[in-house]
């Protein structure tokens, strides 16, 4: 401070210097210091810097890239699980659906061959019952026909043992029965 | 000069004590100010080269720091004025800008070097003048010699009005701007510098005295300096980003020239 102003004193003697007028070693040292400057952040502190800046960007949408791939991923999953559980309703509907008709059609069967088997049954017991009858009129008609000559025979106490002659009486007396059953039914 | 009781008299420091160069070889003078210069660029390089050296993507305080300082210019001053197509070639110089004045600004609130080096005007010559050359040539690149029909011929105005429109925008582009651009930087430190100078050697006067009434003036003295240097703090940063935001706006005016 001393020296300073003890210098301003000395100056002050010659011409008083402008303050706008240039120094020519400042504007070297400023110029060559501001050169090496530039040169150190252009080729060092820039790049640096932007590079950082980028790999952390990348970083940062890699991240993004990745969360958003898993995502789909997900969600294609997602869709595949849906799909199959259609899939699968589905096919438990086909499944049911399936048995319901083949249960229905076993019913049927089974109804028809119980009806077919109930008229068969039916019919063999009518055929039995028809022929059991048959028989049950042949022989009752040899029985009545002996039982009746017998009878006969005794009341009017004459053999009719002759059997073509019996026969004929047998035939009559059973014609004389048709008809007063039928004349009766009439 | 003031009157002083005890006799002798006040000498403050003035603008001739501030360009008195310590010593001069072979005709060039070498003062504190050169000095300075050198400081900062070691700083400056040291100090982003050491934050941006790891780029780490989760970064340390350092690179914090550093990126902060970075992003700051890049975005706020390079990006956000000269546009996101065009600002990353410029992004080098205005960062150099910035932080080389805002270094040297700075060692002005710095105690013991106590003194900005662009209050020698010098520097801000140097600077203005690489501005000057760069706006101008990114103008003559980017739009050919139509740049200088586009720079002083203003769209939208009637051809009446040109004759007196066109002189002005020369004399406005071409000749004033360097001018303020760099005599802003530099008489604002200039003035800040010789008030903090001035109000700490009144307070050493003061104290010297030896009527007590004045050495307790000097405290009120020494109040104003305090708030002087904050606000001194304050235009110190603040200069350096005006002359930077500057820089970026006339070379956005250079690259979309045909757009204004």
């Amino acid at each position: 401070m001393n020296n300073l102003m003890v210098l301003a004193s000395v100056n002050a003697a010659d011409a008083a210097p402008s303050p706008l007028a240039v120094s020519w070693s400042e504007v070297l040292v400023v110029a060559v210091g501001f050169a090496i400057l530039m040169v150190i952040v252009a080729k060092f502190v820039v790049p640096m810097f932007e590079k950082t800046y980028a790999d952390r960007t990348e970083a940062i949408e890699g991240g993004i890239a990745k969360a958003e791939k898993a995502q789909a991923e997900a969600s294609a999953a997602l869709g595949e699980y849906k799909q199959q559980l259609v899939d699968a309703r589905t096919e438990a509907n086909r499944i049911r659906e399936e048995a319901r008709t083949e249960g229905a059609q076993i019913l049927a069967d089974l109804k028809e061959k119980a009806a077919s088997e109930s008229a068969r049954i039916t019919e063999q017991a009518q055929t039995a019952i028809a022929a059991e009858r048959q028989a049950a009129v042949v022989s009752l008609r040899a029985e009545v026909g002996s039982l009746a000559t017998t009878l006969a025979g005794r009341i009017v106490g004459e053999s009719l043992d002759d059997d073509a002659r019996a026969a004929r009486v047998v035939d009559r007396f059973l014609a004389d029965l048709e008809k007063q059953s039928e004349g009766a039914t009439k | 000069m003031l009157p002083a009781q005890d006799g002798g008299s006040f000498t403050p420091p003035s603008v001739e004590s501030h360009l008195t160069p310590f010593f001069t070889i072979g005709g060039l003078e070498f003062n504190k100010q050169i000095l300075l210069v050198l400081l900062s660029v070691v700083i400056i390089a040291w100090f982003f080269v050491a934050a941006a050296r790891k780029g780490q993507l989760v970064p340390g305080r350092l690179q914090f720091v550093g990126e902060m300082a970075y992003g700051f210019v890049r975005n706020s001053v390079g990006k956000d004025v000269i546009g996101a197509k065009d600002y990353k070639k410029y992004v080098p110089l205005l960062f150099c800008l910035f932080f080389f004045i805002l270094v040297n600004n700075l060692f002005g609130a710095i105690p013991i070097l106590q003194l900005p080096s662009f209050s020698h005007v010098s520097g801000a010559y140097v600077l203005a003048l690489l501005v000057y050359v760069v706006w101008i040539g990114v103008g003559l690149k980017e739009n050919g010699l139509r740049y200088f029909k586009l720079a002083v011929v203003p769209s939208g105005v009637p051809w009446y009005i040109l004759p007196m429109v066109v002189p002005i925008e020369i004399i406005s582009n071409f000749v004033v701007r360097p001018m303020t651009h760099s005599l802003r930087l530099f008489a604002t430190m200039l003035s800040g510098h010789l008030i903090v100078m001035i109000a700490g050697s009144g307070i050493e006067f003061l104290i010297a005295q030896e009527s007590w009434f004045l050495k307790g003036t000097s405290i009120l003295v020494l109040v104003g300096a305090v708030a002087m240097y904050m606000l001194e703090a304050l235009i110190m940063v603040l200069q350096a980003y005006v002359f930077v935001l500057l820089t970026a706006i006339y070379i956005e005016g250079a690259v979309h020239a045909d757009s204004h």
